[in-house]
């Protein structure tokens, strides 16, 4: 009986041995190197898997670091400027700090200024819905109120507000991975520049109509006026096909064209209330602060937040 | 027996109402819209502008390359704009407005009924003729009919199938065409046989139109070479693959063409509409649009010149019901609800249909049970519950090979699923996706 047991040990351990050797061998012989770099960087990477750098996932981010031989294309919406100092730092190359971005949502259509001219009872996705028609209202290009955007946030940045049936980014917990702008099949959401205390000024419309159609559809659409072009004294704003756009990279944010907008479709976020006397930064605009007074400024912040 | 295609398939209520309504000639309207594309491929360019004066009949738009289509006033008067106007798409796309003044048609158009039945253009010139009349599929698809009649070299096609099949609920356009110009019809068939140089074109009727059957089976005995068949009564029997395999029993192959079996498929009204193009020299700028509905004084069938807004149509028939709650263009099954009454007629549209409030409202939605209703239904043999899956978590590798480019969009999964799971919006969206794949690939 025993040496039953004495005889499988010993042929067991030999059948054991052999194969370690050959696997020994055969893993020499096949070795695949693999720059331990990787491992570093993918260390520091904030395993949110987001897909915002434009690469599979935060090991492919960081294979493609180790590989670069300049890192100014690459950018972790994520981690942001530390993690890229850090992910510099290991590769020892240089980096340059990029500016944050925060989502913003370019529709101010909430029911009180864009009135519902049909319903619809199709599926809740926006990308169906902009596939069969231009939407519940008379405006083709704004928000279509279905939430593609807040299903593919992966960090809780995006929710619906049930009053105005608009989007409304936590600027908080977005981390400009870009989800929700490929999401949105009216391409209403933009990264935008996340300035100081989150201070942002942009024109919250997507609308190319002309002035007088854009107005019928929605009482805070760009009309194209073309005053805020006039008004603005860094050329931050060009206008094209009756919609202006404010260039975040040119804005100073002085503020003069949110007073300037005829349809206050532009938009001042976490900005301090205006004052009748209140010194802005801005040298040049204390001519327009006097007439604030008049304008409800409070009231469209409400709108977006 | 019957024939008919052996898999799938459905058979809604036929509620087909306007059936015994004669196709009136609707007044002119005050303005029309023509839509500069109203047919699958390259956009038409505008050739008028502001202030033009043009006849019933001119040419206002022209195609922009093989596959596309030239675009004829409907109507005579002056050009008010060229702008962007809600259409059937439910877009604003560029339209020509006009202005209606008088009637006055282009003096090359042969305005005389009687029924010319010698054909003496070549096949060349009849494809050329078609082509310069701006004839699409007038069976909903616009495909424009130049394109399916000019056969690739190597190809033979020996067999024209007539789709009169008008499998849409409600519908009736094509059937009183059948009845009413019948003669005109069959010479239709006649110039599209000579122009693809065949000797047999079937014409598939489905069975609920006895009527109709029974008089071209009387007529066709003078134009040798067309048979009538009657089929079963089944949907989606007009999609061309179904018809097909109803009527000659040949399957085309996934991602081919009728033409890789052998044959062309057209319908009955777009025969009609190269009857006048090549007989009597009359660009399709008019057809038969039927408007019905459960609750509408009076479903009838209109000619209608295109461009006309869909309110005509409507207080043609007896006004607006109260009780509507959605207006579709096209057929219950495979039509499209529009959002403004001011859209304009198209070449497409094959009818308008006003749906009552508790008829119109979608099931509500429940979680798929997986009772496979929706896989033993679809015509085209693919699994709906899965590529309705697949499409909205955006696997677009396993779309494609799931088959979803096969899908002719038919409906009859979405109109069977007991869970009332809105599957055909979801495929129809992850096949935009997948042939957007498809098309990057061969670039």
């Amino acid at each position: 009986m025993s040496a039953t047991i004495l005889f499988t040990i010993i042929s067991l351990s030999a059948i054991g041995a052999t194969a370690a050797i050959i696997l020994y061998f055969v893993a020499q012989k096949f070795k695949v190197y693999e720059d331990p770099r990787i491992d570093q960087v993918e260390e520091i990477l904030p395993a949110a898997n987001c897909g915002g750098c434009g690469y599979p996932g935060c090991r492919g981010f960081a294979e493609a670091l180790v590989k670069a031989d300049d890192l100014s294309p690459f950018f972790c919406p994520v981690g942001g400027n530390e993690t890229m100092a850090k992910a510099a730092d290991i590769l020892g190359k240089a980096v340059e700090a990029k500016d944050p971005l925060v989502a913003v949502i370019r529709c101010s259509g909430s029911p009180i200024h864009r009135t519902r001219v049909n319903k619809y009872d199709g599926a809740s996705s926006c990308a169906i819905s902009s596939s069969l028609y231009s939407g519940e209202t008379g405006c083709q290009y704004g928000c279509l109120g279905l939430g593609d955007c807040v299903d593919v946030c992966d960090f809780d940045a995006i929710y619906m507000d049930e009053e105005t049936g608009l989007p409304v980014v936590i600027d908080d917990k977005c981390t400009a991975c870009g989800a929700c702008v490929k999401a949105c099949p009216n391409i209403i959401i933009e990264l935008r520049k996340k300035n100081k205390k989150d201070r942002k000024i942009f024109v919250s419309c997507v609308n190319k109509d002309k002035g007088g159609v854009a107005k019928k559809a929605c009482a805070v659409a760009c009309i194209g006026c073309g005053k805020c072009v006039k008004v603005c004294p860094y050329d931050a704003i060009t206008l094209e096909n009756f919609l202006a756009y404010i260039d975040p990279n040119k804005c100073k944010l002085c503020r003069k064209c949110v007073i300037e907008c005829p349809t206050s479709a532009i938009l001042e976020i976490n900005f301090p209330e205006r004052k009748a006397k209140e010194e802005t930064a801005d040298e040049d605009s204390k001519t327009q602060v006097k007439e604030t007074n008049a304008r409800p400024a409070g009231e469209k912040e409400n709108d977006i937040k | 027996m019957l024939k008919t295609f052996p898999k799938g398939g459905v058979h809604p209520a036929e509620s087909k109402y306007s059936a015994n309504s004669v196709i009136e000639i609707l007044p002119l309207p005050k303005t029309v819209s023509i839509p500069i594309s109203q047919h699958i491929g390259a956009p038409s360019k505008a050739i008028v502008a502001k202030g033009d004066k043009v006849r019933v009949g001119d040419k206002i738009a022209e195609s922009t390359g093989f596959v596309s289509t030239n675009i004829h006033s409907s109507v005579s008067g002056t050009v008010v704009k060229v702008d962007d106007v809600l259409d059937s798409t439910g877009y604003k796309r560029p339209c020509v407005i006009i202005d209606v003044e008088g009637d006055e048609w282009n003096e090359n158009i042969d305005r005389s009924t009687d029924l010319k039945k010698e054909i003496s253009l070549t096949d060349k010139e009849i494809i050329n003729k078609i082509n310069e009349s701006g004839i699409v599929g007038l069976g909903g698809a616009t495909f424009p009919s130049h394109v399916k009649l000019s056969v690739p070299d190597g190809k033979k096609i020996d067999v024209l199938i007539i789709n009169g099949v008008e499998c849409e609920p409600y519908l009736t356009s094509d059937h009183r065409l059948m009845l009413e110009k019948a003669e005109e019809m069959l010479v239709g068939i006649q110039i599209l046989m000579k122009a693809l140089s065949v000797n047999l074109a079937l014409i598939g009727i489905e069975n609920n139109k006895p009527d109709a059957i029974a008089h071209l089976q009387d007529l066709v005995k003078s134009y040798p070479g067309i048979e009538v068949h009657a089929l079963k009564v089944q949907y989606p029997q007009g999609g061309e693959k179904q018809l097909i395999k109803a009527l000659i029993n040949r399957e085309v192959p996934s991602g081919g063409l009728p033409l890789n079996v052998g044959a062309v498929v057209h319908n009955v009204g777009t025969a009609f509409a190269v009857y006048e193009a090549v007989q009597k020299n009359k660009p399709l700028f008019e057809r038969v649009v039927t408007l019905t509905g459960i609750s509408v004084k009076k479903p009838s069938n209109f000619m209608v010149r295109i461009g006309t807004p869909v309110i005509d149509l409507v207080e043609a028939a007896g006004g607006l019901p109260e009780d509507t709650g959605k207006i579709i263009n096209g057929g219950p099954m495979m039509g499209k609800s529009i959002n403004s009454l001011e859209v304009p007629v198209v070449k497409g549209t094959s009818g308008i249909l006003i749906m009552p409030v508790e008829k119109s409202a979608r099931k509500k939605e429940s979680g798929c049970i997986r009772c496979a209703k929706c896989v033993s239904v679809c015509p085209q043999g693919l699994e709906p519950y899965l590529l309705n899956r697949l499409a909205q978590l955006e696997k677009n590798d396993k779309l494609e090979t799931g088959g979803v480019m096969d899908c002719i969009e038919c409906g009859s999964c979405a109109y069977t699923c007991p869970a009332g799971l809105p599957l055909l919006d979801y495929i129809r969206l992850g096949k935009s996706r997948v042939s957007k794949i498809i098309r990057t690939r061969k670039q």
